[in-house]
């Protein structure tokens, strides 16, 4: 297991490009085992409690329509956060880049005085580096979602967007515990065993004392609501409620795509994002606050609003509808890519479908300025559509895909290309898995919303051919592996021709026996 | 240039595509609700999944059924909220009940205080030793929705703040059928945002070892409910 390295930006530095990385995990059994006993779970149980909205395909067509109009008017809805946060006692703050992001946190918690920070799980706070940024200034932060506790524990990297730790099984999540808790805080109960209810009562104790004398907090946020200033923050098992309420000091760091306008809108993110996420009706606990309340939490509460290449992201006009994602990791737990390589083989704090998109553009892939291991993300995908289908947000991954991929070649990226092309090794050194992935299947139709209407159709119509001349993965594979002489009778269409409506029928990839 | 010109700069840059007149139109043709009839057993039904304890009983049984959780539950100090009924607490010895005195107006009161964001602190203000020393704690509801089996506490009479059903081990929580709506837009219509609101879906959990389900991570392990009943039309 590789042990934990900074990220700069949103990838871990020292990490190989995802086609070495992959290699590596496909062949780790228990990795494999793990990763498809947890996304085949996961997607199962969202599948059910989907089907029980008959309205799914409007509400799916709302969050999409609403986070388009919000990114499409940005600049004025995080005026008015900024305004409601104020006066409602908050203090907000501007980052523009995660050196700023960690600059301004860090001298929070020194005004404080304290040296220590209890943190609620969260992506942002990973994707800037804030730990190891604190670190440095003599700062230590203690992670408090029990699969952040323990990656820390383990000196290990996420994963997995929702359930990070899924990687190690019980035994070794046993063996962390009891080698590293006593490192920092009330060790692990004497005689601790591997079942999960002994292992969460071992973590619910050595937490308990942190978070009863814990003086200053640092979360993320679901959502934003623009015109109240009002966080939410989504959660499970009680940590996010204990880091948001008891401490004195708040910090909230959010990224400027996390706004949305009304109170109102809140209606169609928390009844998307939960089923898609857990695949519960709701998760256990959902915190919403408004600045500060006299007498109630946190006295003195910070907003710091990051930007680190979301702006980059918002200038594509094929790429910013990656904005939408809710950070649900439905496409994660559909994706054939995901499910044989896992969260590590991409090297980022974005795993998965949605991070083969947001990763390479925050790090500036339209500008030529990201390394081999981002430039290689694009390919990390067959184009099946699989995450399309089941995003909550309508996020056309395949169509930004492709268009990245036009950027990594444009960008001079022949030697991103090559590393690519490794990628192809392991998921296509068997022709018929990738057949099976990519069939169009005629029940998903069904998902797919009603276009989006007034502007925003122009993204939504491109949706099952992509606008950009570009192969799919399978046909450059093919012309690539049987040299030109070959190219006609593989059939290579010139423009994009990957079925990026089709989906992966569960039942075929399960019949693979791995 | 601030950070915040940066920002903002950026964005207008990035959405020189975007006419600023542009109005950009949502579609709201989702449903308000999924459920019409037997709201009530739904919720019950939704908590039950969730593995929370619940009962239901009407008004007049509310005092001996409050009473009856305390000790099965064997709690000897259970934190009482400000605006508690005290029929409630009726059956309770006074030595049980913890009070706490912080507490917000009534939601239908805002004529003083429209953003209704002006709690009313009062003493005793219990410290975190002292939830922590405590078994449990009682508290109503504002709203409760049937299709996700949730309880939102808006810190109003009877709720407190946000500590208060946090900290003790056990919550016994009375929410009454008239607080009982369908669905998440029905429940939004009638929460007041200014407030501090924590949205409760059965005891914590944690799905984070090998996605099996463990109950009772951090928080109240134990979330007891009691719905009472709408008194029958006579
Ligand atoms: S891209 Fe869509 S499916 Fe993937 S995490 Fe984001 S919102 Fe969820």
């Amino acid at each position: 297991m590789s042990k934990a390295v900074p990220p700069t930006g949103a990838t871990f530095v020292g990490m190989p490009p995802f086609p070495r990385a992959a290699r590596d995990a496909v062949g780790d059994a228990q990795l494999r085992h793990n990763l498809r006993k947890a996304t085949h779970t996961i997607r199962d149980k969202r599948a059910v409690v989907v089907d029980e909205l008959a309205d799914w395909a409007e509400l799916r067509a709302a969050g999409a329509a609403i986070k388009d109009r919000t990114l499409r008017r940005l600049d004025e809805h995080l005026l008015a956060v900024e305004a409601a946060v104020t006066s409602a006692g908050g203090t907000v703050h501007w980052a523009a880049d995660a050196a700023e992001a960690n600059r301004i946190v860090a001298d929070l918690v020194r005004a404080t005085g304290e040296t220590e920070v209890v943190k609620v799980k969260s992506m942002v706070t990973q994707e800037i580096g804030l730990n190891e940024a604190l670190a440095a200034e003599g700062i230590r932060a203690y992670e408090t979602d029990l699969a952040e506790l323990i990656v820390q524990l383990g000196e290990d990297l996420p994963s997995h967007i929702l359930v990070p730790a899924i990687h190690r099984n019980r035994a070794e999540i046993r063996e962390i515990f009891v080698r590293e808790m006593g490192e920092w805080g009330v060790p692990a109960p004497a005689g601790l065993t591997d079942e999960p209810a002994a292992l969460a009562e071992a973590a619910r104790r050595h937490l308990r004392e942190r978070f009863l004398s814990a003086k200053v907090a640092v979360s993320g946020a679901n959502f934003v609501v623009a015109e109240t200033g009002t966080l939410v923050v989504v959660e499970s098992e009680g940590n996010g409620r204990m880091c948001l309420t008891l401490p004195e000091t708040l910090i909230s760091v959010v990224g400027i795509e996390k706004v949305v306008p009304t109170w109102a809108d809140l209606e169609v993110f928390l009844q998307l994002l939960p089923r898609s996420s857990t695949g519960e009706r709701m998760n256990p606990y959902t915190s919403m606050w408004t600045g500060v309340t006299p007498g109630d939490g946190p006295q003195d509460f910070h907003l710091v609003l990051l930007d680190n290449g979301r702006t980059d992201v918002l200038a594509d006009r094929t790429g910013r509808q990656a904005l939408r994602c809710i950070r649900c990791s439905a496409c994660l737990n559909v994706c054939p890519v995901y499910e044989r390589t896992g969260g590590h083989a991409y090297g980022s704090v974005y795993p998965g479908p949605i991070g083969a998109i947001l990763v390479p553009q925050l790090g500036g892939v339209a500008t030529g300025k990201v390394d081999a291991q981002t430039a290689s993300l694009p390919y990390a995908s067959s184009l099946c559509g699989a995450c399309y289908e089941v995003c909550p947000v309508a996020i056309d991954i395949p169509e930004v895909l492709v268009h990245l991929r036009e950027q990594v070649v444009e960008g001079g990226g022949h030697r991103a290309e090559k590393a690519a092309m490794r990628a192809a090794e392991w998921v296509l050194d068997d022709p018929g898995r990738l057949r099976r992935v990519q069939r169009l299947a005629a029940r998903s139709r069904k998902l797919i919303p009603k276009r989006a209407p007034g502007p925003g159709a122009a993204w939504t119509d491109s949706r099952s051919i992509p606008a950009v001349p570009a192969e799919s993965f399978r046909d450059w594979w093919v012309r690539e592996r049987s040299g030109p002489a070959d190219t006609a009778q593989a059939g290579v269409r010139p423009t994009g021709s990957a079925p990026a409506a089709a989906v992966v029928e569960a039942r075929e990839s399960e019949g693979e026996g791995r | 240039m601030s950070s915040r010109e940066v920002i903002l700069n950026r964005v207008r840059r990035a959405l020189t595509d975007v006419p600023r007149d542009e109005v950009f139109p949502v579609p709201r043709d989702y449903a308000r609700a999924h459920v019409v009839e037997g709201v009530l057993e739904l919720f019950a039904e939704h908590l039950r999944d969730y593995r929370a304890v619940v009962h239901e009983v009407a008004e007049s049984e509310l005092a001996d059924a409050i009473a009856e959780a305390v000790v099965r539950r064997g709690a000897r100090r259970v934190v009482t909220p400000a605006g508690l009924p005290p029929a409630w607490t009726a059956g309770l010895a006074a030595a049980t009940c913890v009070p706490d005195g912080w507490v917000y107006g009534p939601i239908d009161d805002l004529s003083d205080d429209p953003t209704n964001n002006r709690p009313k602190p009062a003493a005793p203000h219990l410290t975190i030793a002292e939830l922590d020393a405590a078994d449990g704690v009682l508290t109503g509801a504002a709203v409760g929705i049937a299709e996700t089996g949730t309880i939102v506490l808006d810190a109003g009479p009877g709720q407190g703040r946000r500590a208060l059903t946090l900290v003790p081990d056990w919550h016994l929580c009375v929410v009454r059928a008239e607080h009982v709506v369908a669905s998440v837009p029905q429940a939004l219509e009638r929460l007041v945002p200014g407030r501090p609101l924590t949205w409760i879906s059965g005891p914590s959990a944690t799905s984070d070892i090998e996605l099996d389900r463990v109950e009772g991570v951090h928080g109240p392990r134990t979330l007891e409910v009691l719905i009472v009943r709408r008194p029958p039309v006579v």
